[in-house]
């Protein structure tokens, strides 16, 4: 089982969870399963080309997945994912 | 009316009210405060700025508070120093340094940033302020935060500069040192961001906060006698300086304050850390996020914020972006030093290492009115020089050791 942190902005569509379990072998596959969980959720990961937009980071283990095989990096048991809308700082 | 209308999403142009959050719920994109300048423009003038207070506050009518009480009453209002010696040496006739090196209270330009964002977190309703920093925002949040009697938590990386961590320190807040570099501590703090209600000034209140560093922009303008530079060189950590400075610029002229903005804007990085200026030079319009290596610590974020819109602002305004080697970055803080006598931390090592470079290209010219944004205080990065600077020459206390050392005749001496 994935764990994945849910930001602020897409609590609405966990019922107010800040975490929520996942079951997939990559990041791709763990939008899917979200959406199936939480309908629309996908939506509001990526955009029309299915891309993930611009301002979405996602971490795996604390890793941003740019680093890793972007949306092909993969899962396995006890992972934990962080999605970090429009990252802020500086 | 009220000069703030909503926040709204860059991206997709959705609005907010004016609270503290900075993500379009819809889109994830970042959001912006709109102001009603039909409104402003009722009431601003270039007379009412000049009888306004020596700082950032004669500017409050374009900032994102509603008054009129301001916390960090000091900040900006910082010299913009004709730097001769250093147009001389570079072969440039009107070069100037805006030196927020000696910015009040923490000696950078963060207290620009902090004092509109702490002010309005304060009119927001929060007592407890937070950040996310490479050090100078820490210094300053710490130092805000204790002079308007808020609790502060300020996240650092586990690597900073020891004047920076003490620099947090004498105020007492709670500094929390992060083991990872800043864009772990960044993501670290968008996580606990959505789970206190604190106001994080570059996260959830990062709308106001930003928007204080249109004032390096105004103050520009203003003490080149209401004339705006042809060119600007601009140190990059998150980008979000240079486009709030290019932001500024053309906030003016839509105010009827300057006739025109014919602004370059040129934006400088590190070699170790330069996701921006590498994808300018590549012709992208994205960037890809890098694992930081430089001495340039202030300026080492990976993954930047507002990379995406710093490359759009500086292809408008056809300005360029360049990178310097560590070495160069050194070699940038001693020439501002020995030339100007303003001692710059390692970010205006940096923007020095780029403006040389753009002046060598040709991208910067003899006749351009330039200035060269230095954004923080030498003695916070002694590490970065202290083995480049020689060592003081010791002496007997009498004259003949001192004559000995440096060979004194008749009329005086030499060098050592």
């Amino acid at each position: 089982m994935i764990k994945v942190r849910i930001p602020t902005p897409l609590r609405p569509l966990t019922k107010g969870l800040g975490e929520v379990d996942a079951q997939a072998t990559n990041i791709t596959e763990m939008i899917d399963t979200l959406n199936t969980a939480h309908p629309g959720i996908k939506d509001r990961l990526c955009d029309d080309t299915g891309e993930l937009r611009r301002f979405v980071n996602i971490y795996v283990n604390e890793e941003d997945i740019r680093f890793l095989k972007g949306k092909e990096t993969s899962l396995k048991d006890g992972d934990e994912v962080s999605i970090v809308p429009a990252i802020a700082g500086g | 009316m009220a000069k703030m209308k909503a926040l709204v999403c860059r991206e997709c142009g959705k609005e907010y009210p004016t609270k503290a959050i900075h993500v379009c719920e819809m889109c994830f994109g970042p959001l912006e405060v709109k102001y009603n300048y039909e409104e402003i423009k009722k009431n601003i003038s270039r007379k009412k700025i000049q009888d306004g207070p020596q700082s950032i506050w004669r500017y409050a009518d374009l900032l994102p508070v509603e008054g009129p009480t301001f916390l960090g009453p000091h900040a900006g209002m910082t010299p913009l120093v004709r730097a001769k010696n250093l147009g001389a040496y570079l072969g440039l006739d009107e070069l100037y340094i805006k030196n927020d090196t000696v910015n009040h209270p923490t000696l950078s330009f963060k207290d620009r940033v902090v004092a509109v964002a702490i002010t309005r977190a304060r009119e927001l309703g929060f007592e407890t302020i937070a950040c996310a920093s490479t050090g100078n925002l820490a210094n300053s949040v710490a130092a805000h935060a204790a002079a308007a009697g808020m609790r502060a938590y300020v996240f650092i990386p586990g690597d900073l500069e020891a004047a920076k961590v003490l620099g947090n320190l004498i105020y007492k807040p709670n500094v929390v040192e992060v083991e990872g570099n800043y864009d772990d501590v960044n993501r670290l703090c968008s996580e606990i961001a959505g789970e206190y209600p604190w106001a994080f000034v570059n996260i959830n209140v990062r709308p106001y906060y930003a928007e204080g560093s249109k004032t390096l922009a105004y103050e520009t303008v203003e003490q080149l006698g209401w004339r705006t530079p042809d060119q600007v060189v601009i140190p990059m950590a998150s980008g979000s300086l240079l486009t709030k400075i290019w932001k500024g610029l053309h906030e003016m002229k839509t105010l009827g304050l300057v006739d025109d903005v014919r602004t370059k804007i040129n934006g400088a990085q590190a070699e170790g850390c330069s996701p921006i200026s590498t994808a300018f030079k590549a012709g992208r319009d994205f960037f890809k996020p890098v694992k930081p290596k430089t001495i340039a610590k202030s300026l080492a974020i990976g993954n930047p914020a507002d990379g995406y819109y710093a490359l759009k602002a500086t292809a408008e305004s056809k300005g360029s972006m360049d990178m310097v080697s560590d070495d160069e970055v050194v070699e940038g803080i001693k020439l501002l030093a020995q030339t100007e006598g303003i001692f710059a931390e390692t970010a205006g090592g940096v923007t020095i290492g780029v403006l040389q470079k753009l002046v060598k290209q040709g991208t910067i010219k003899k006749g351009d009115v330039t200035v060269a944004y230095i954004t923080g205080n030498g003695l916070k990065t002694q590490e970065a020089v202290m083995d480049a600077v020689g060592k003081p020459h010791r002496i007997q206390p009498n004259l003949a050791s001192f004559e000995k050392t440096f060979k004194m005749g008749k009329n005086g001496g030499g060098d050592a």
